[in-house]
């Protein structure tokens, strides 16, 4: 096979399968379409998994290819193509083995969902979409594999339609992410008209030459080009991966199923503002200001977001939080011109949270959809593989030495103590703490889920929608197609920074795509002090990140396993900060109250003025109306008489040759 | 030049001697193994198109070539139209089959009466001189003449066709008239000669302007564009669904053939004349098929205002008088022939057995009964109604950018306007695919041709929206676009 043919089978093979487990249900039935998307996936897993294997040994280069003009209009060429570099063939193997790990997991979690085929069909479509956003080499195709993960994304936050709740999470998705695609939007529109081309390579090569241009667009108030560009480009990033201010949907989004919380909200979608940023490095480079921008954001992500993670109840959502919090530290490396170290977290980030997220779902179908660790506890002993796999997630999303976050975490907070970017001071104390924050709130969940008594009663006359704290059956293991791909996430969780930090980070591997100004690149002088995975776990030791992260521990040990009194105490005594928090920094209200409340209003007024008065009730019923009785009566004079319709032949031609031949 | 090299109309005999060898063979058929025919006139058509394809007359610089003493011409554009004719002609052989066994109508006379269409199509597209117009265009008319009364005992089938001929016979003597004004005129039947003549006498001649009026009244009523296009809804209704798919599909890319040759290789020096005849049938075609398609019931019926409409569409492509609005308007007349033949396969598929699905009703909450068929069909509706990345899209796109370049603001606006009162009846069906509840829930049972051809068809619509450009690039490059 050629490579062409390869690179094309990747994102069109999840394609069929979305296209056959949709479309010929009736055909395949259930398993029939359960076992095509897998196999459809895992082809995909493969095949990227040959192209990575010939980026790292078989010598291949970076590929750019045009499979396909789609249309040419005013000399600009819509093409369909793929750039595969080491950040797109990384991207694709993590993306299509974590989505093969969930797909072979839904069959488990989904086994009695009346949309069991609907949702095969929805996840292969989503792994083409961000195959086909990953794999591009021009900003078109960006824009669709964009949209196109965004909307199976609504589809599947909205996938229990029946629910008010899933219904509200998914127009809330929507809403808050067309925010940021209108910035996206007008940022890929600045680069159109910039470079005239919407090609990569072309836009990246002329982007030296605009850096001094500058537009106006509030009088008396100049901004360069490129930074215009970059912001615009870096809010549709903010709306995908759910940065402050734009965050508040990621945690709603836990309303659809868990196995898409893993894949779409954990692991892929939700990087892909972090892979868009860190594509566009050459155009970002040039602006200081646009990467500031970036890295403040990230910083307050964060660190408030870890924050709200410590008070939240719901097992999905304490992730969600952390989550968040996680891709905040990615855009903090990206502020820092560390792009690789952005890409190694998001790479590892999409293990262990993947991981966590099913470990969740795993204990959510024991206690038959219970998701309020106030009622968990103890589940440690019914549900060991669970139990213990959680703990690798954990541990490596805490950055504990030899784990994979503890890799890519640890480069990052040095990455930002290395640069001198404006704002990077505040960046740093904003990461250290989170590190804290997250240690704390990560063994809150896994103590109050697995550990203690358990805080649950089992009835088995309790009926198939028990009230909160009661479960019909003892919970017990889950089976094998929801704990394989537990162990098969918890191999990578643990080993795959160990393994890959110095030859892909490092060495340089994943740097050659991503091109970094030479005084800015502060990956490359943390790697001066890199001396070997090994040498930088134990020099983690002497560091403030690790005793942070004890302290997390301690923190965490003390109040939830040896003093339980204490959390309630402190919620007393610090009212106003746990309402704060519980009320997620009221961030919410304010949209409702402003944004919400004034759309509301004014959609209301129009609403009833101009769309039930003007539009409605004059423009479209009126015009369909109009058209309706124009219609009827065009109907009448189709009598069914043949002289009636020679009649106006001859009409017709009498007409025509008076207006021609007589008026001439 | 060889005027008299008869090997450039090798296909036009080959599929001449198949369908007499059809015609004979069936004599000597028992009704149980008709199937032959079937397969005969497939491989009649695959053979056409090898030997079409094989052609070699275009040589560096040549672009075209005549025979038979310049009364016949072989040129990209016919040979394009020609191979999708054979394509669609196939479609329709396939959908056909099956309704036909249904009705007990499967007889040979289906075929070779088709395929002398076919023939005439193909003269019509290479002709070069106004005698072969004719007689390109009578041999398509009196073959669907008799199509159209296929089924001898329906009442309706019978009622259309006598209509049909009646019309028909009109036009045709119209555009008789029209050729001998120009003939008077020119004092020539030769487009190249008569493209001459007019060059000379200069194109406000009044003789020429009456002749070419009823030329385009010809024109007008083999395309069926209001207000020659009354015979279209009935027709449409009355004739067996196998009929109605094969008149609406294939003549319609021989009609544009014509126009072609008629307007631009022969009265070139006209367009502003014709340019404006043209632009006043097609704002009445684009308005009036699309209103009266709203008010229809019977999908038949509603699928004939369409065809009006989009036939109106097709005229938007030519009358600028540019290369990329011929071009445009060919890509128009294939995709419509590609979209027409799907949507009235649908129409045999949801037949049950002896009762044909003619009412819109039938299509009710067919997502339920087969997603995949409902896909087809909406992907077929959403194409026609020109919805972005369906090739449908870029076939409107093409011929409204095209009246935009040449000035003609008014044009495209009402055209826009129009396709989306057009977009309620098209999404209506799918509406009511997807929402409504079925009225039946008999399985669906087609033979496994049927089901693979109408997949691939209605999978064109999308395939050829997203690959649209090579197309695209063949129909303009016809035109030296």
């Amino acid at each position: 096979m050629s490579l062409k043919l390869i690179l094309v089978l990747i994102p069109i093979l999840p394609l069929a399968a979305a296209a056959i487990a949709g479309l010929l249900r009736q055909q395949v039935g259930r398993a029939g379409a359960h076992w095509i998307a897998i196999l459809a996936v895992a082809m995909s897993f493969f095949l990227s998994a040959w192209v990575l294997y010939q980026h790292m040994y078989g010598g291949l280069g970076t590929v750019n290819i045009s499979i396909y003009t789609w249309m040419v209009s005013d000399g600009i060429h819509f093409e369909i193509g793929f750039l595969i570099d080491h950040l797109s063939t990384l991207m694709m193997t993590v993306v299509t083995f974590v989505s093969w790990m969930v797909h072979i997991y839904t069959i488990g979690y989904m086994a009695e969902d009346p949309g069991y085929q609907r949702f095969f069909s929805y996840i292969a479509l989503f792994t083409f979409s961000m195959l086909m956003l990953v794999m591009s080499n021009n900003f078109l195709q960006l824009f669709f594999g964009w949209e196109a993960v965004g909307l199976v994304s609504y589809l599947l936050i909205g996938f229990w339609f029946k629910r008010e709740s899933a219904i509200f999470a998914g127009l809330k998705a929507f809403l808050v992410n067309r925010v940021g695609d209108f910035g996206f939007l007008l940022g890929i529109a600045a680069v159109l008209y910039c470079f005239g081309s919407m090609d990569y390579a072309e836009v990246f090569s002329k982007a030296p030459d605009i850096t001094g241009d500058t537009v106006t667009i509030i009088p008396g108030f100049e901004w360069r080009w490129i930074t215009l560009i970059c912001v615009c480009l870096f809010i549709g990033a903010m709306g995908k991966s759910a940065q402050a201010p734009l965050h508040v949907w990621l945690p709603d989004s836990m309303e659809g199923p868990t196995p898409i919380s893993a894949l779409i909200h954990a692991a892929t979608m939700v990087t892909a503002g972090i892979f868009m940023v860190s594509r566009m490095s050459p155009l970002f480079e040039l602006s200081d200001a646009a990467l500031s921008f970036v890295m403040l954001i990230g910083a307050v992500t964060a660190i408030s977001m870890g924050l709200v993670g410590i008070v939240q109840n719901d097992i999905k959502r304490v992730i969600a939080y952390s989550t968040l919090s996680q891709l905040g530290y990615m855009t903090v490396a990206l502020g820092v011109s560390a792009y690789s170290a952005a890409i190694f977290h998001l790479m590892t980030h999409a293990f262990f949270k993947a991981l966590l997220f099913l470990a969740a779902g795993s204990v959510i179908i024991a206690l038959h959809h219970q998701q309020d660790m106030r009622f968990m506890g103890g589940l440690r002993k019914q549900m060991p593989v669970t139990w213990i796999t959680a703990w690798i997630g954990t541990l490596a999303l805490i950055g504990f030495p030899f784990m994979s976050g503890f890799y890519s975490k640890d480069t990052i907070i040095e990455a930002v103590h290395a640069s001198s970017r404006w704002g990077a001071g505040v960046a740093y104390w904003a990461v250290l703490i989170g590190v804290l924050i997250t240690s704390f709130y990560s063994f809150r969940l896994l103590y109050l889920t697995f550990h203690g008594q358990p805080r649950y009663t089992v009835d088995v006359g309790a009926g198939d929608h028990p009230p909160d704290g009661i479960v019909q059956h003892t919970p017990h293991e889950s089976p094998l197609v929801v704990t394989v791909p537990l162990v098969l996430l918890a191999i990578p969780s643990v080993v795959i920074g160990y393994l890959t930090i110095d030859p892909v980070l490092f060495g340089g591997w994943l740097s050659d795509s991503l091109p970094v100004l030479s005084q800015n690149d502060t990956v490359a002088a943390v790697g001066e002090h890199f001396d070997g995975a090994v040498a930088m776990a134990k020099h983690a030791l002497s560091t403030a990140p690790f005793w942070l992260m004890i302290s997390g521990f301690v923190l965490a040990t003390f109040i939830y396993r040896i003093r339980p009194a204490v959390a309630d105490q402190l919620q007393q005594k610090l009212p106003g900060l746990h309402r704060i928090l519980e009320n997620k920094f009221y961030v919410d209200e304010l949209y409702q109250k402003t944004f919400v409340a004034r759309t509301i209003g004014i959609g209301n007024g129009l609403w009833k003025k101009a769309d039930d008065g003007l539009i409605d009730g004059w423009l479209v019923n009126g015009s369909a109306r109009l058209m309706n009785n124009l219609s009827a009566r065009v109907r009448v004079w189709q009598s069914g008489y043949l002289f009636h319709y020679a009649f106006a032949m001859i009409v017709g031609l009498i007409g025509i040759l008076a207006i021609w031949v007589m008026l001439k | 030049m060889n005027n008299s090299n008869m090997l450039l109309a090798a296909p036009e005999f080959w599929v001449l001697s198949m369908a007499c060898v059809i015609l004979v063979v069936d004599l000597f058929l028992r009704e149980e193994r008709r199937g032959i025919i079937h397969l005969l006139a497939i491989i009649t058509l695959i053979f056409a198109a090898i030997i079409t394809m094989r052609g070699d007359y275009a040589s560096e610089g040549v672009r075209s070539a005549l025979a038979f003493n310049g009364s016949f011409i072989r040129d990209q554009m016919g040979d394009m139209l020609k191979l999708f004719s054979y394509l669609v002609l196939a479609i329709v052989y396939i959908y056909s089959k099956f309704h036909l066994r249904q009705f007990r109508m499967f007889r040979a006379d289906f075929y070779t009466l088709s395929l002398f269409a076919l023939l005439g199509v193909m003269l019509l597209i290479s002709a070069n001189n106004l005698v072969t117009i004719y007689l390109g265009l009578e041999l398509i008319s009196l073959s669907s003449y008799a199509l159209v009364a296929f089924d001898r005992d329906s009442r309706t089938g019978s009622e259309a066709a006598m209509k049909y001929f009646v019309l028909g016979s009109m036009a045709s003597g119209m555009l008789l008239y029209g050729m001998s004004m120009i003939y008077g005129a020119t004092g020539s039947l030769d487009l190249y000669a008569i493209s001459a003549a007019v060059a000379n006498i200069g194109s406000d001649d009044p003789m020429l302007v009456f002749g070419l009026v009823f030329l385009v009244v010809g024109l007008a009523f083999k395309l069926g564009v209001v207000p020659f296009h009354m015979w279209i809804p009935d027709v449409y209704h009355g004739a067996p669904v196998p009929t109605t798919l094969f008149i609406s599909s294939v003549p319609k890319m021989a009609a544009f053939a014509m126009a072609i040759r008629l307007l631009q290789t022969g009265l070139g020096d006209l367009q502003g004349d014709w340019s404006q005849m043209l632009s006043v049938l097609a704002v009445l075609s684009i308005v009036l098929g699309n209103l009266a398609a709203i008010a229809q019931t019977n999908i038949k019926r509603m699928l004939a205002y369409s065809t009006i409409s989009h036939m109106g569409f097709v005229l938007m492509g030519l009358l600028p008088g540019s290369a990329t609005g011929y071009g445009a308007g060919m890509f128009y007349v294939i995709v419509y022939s590609l979209m027409s033949a799907a949507a009235f396969g649908m129409v045999i598929l949801l037949s049950a057995r002896g009762v044909e699905a003619e009412k819109l009703d039938d299509f009710k909450g067919l997502n339920q009964r087969n997603s995949w068929y409902a896909a087809v069909m909406a992907m077929v509706m959403f194409s026609m109604a020109g919805v972005p990345v369906f090739v449908g899209f870029f076939a409107k796109w093409l011929v409204i950018k095209a009246a935009l370049d040449a000035g003609l603001v008014w044009l495209a606006i009402i055209a826009v306007v129009f396709s989306v009162v057009g977009a309620f009846y098209y999404i209506r069906v799918v509406k009511l695919m997807y929402f409504d509840e079925p009225v039946t829930e008999s399985p669906i049972e087609v033979p496994v041709d049927f089901r693979t051809v109408i997949s691939l068809n209605g999978a064109m619509m999308l395939g050829l929206g997203i690959f649209s450009s090579s197309l695209i690039a063949v129909c303009m490059s016809s035109f030296g676009a």
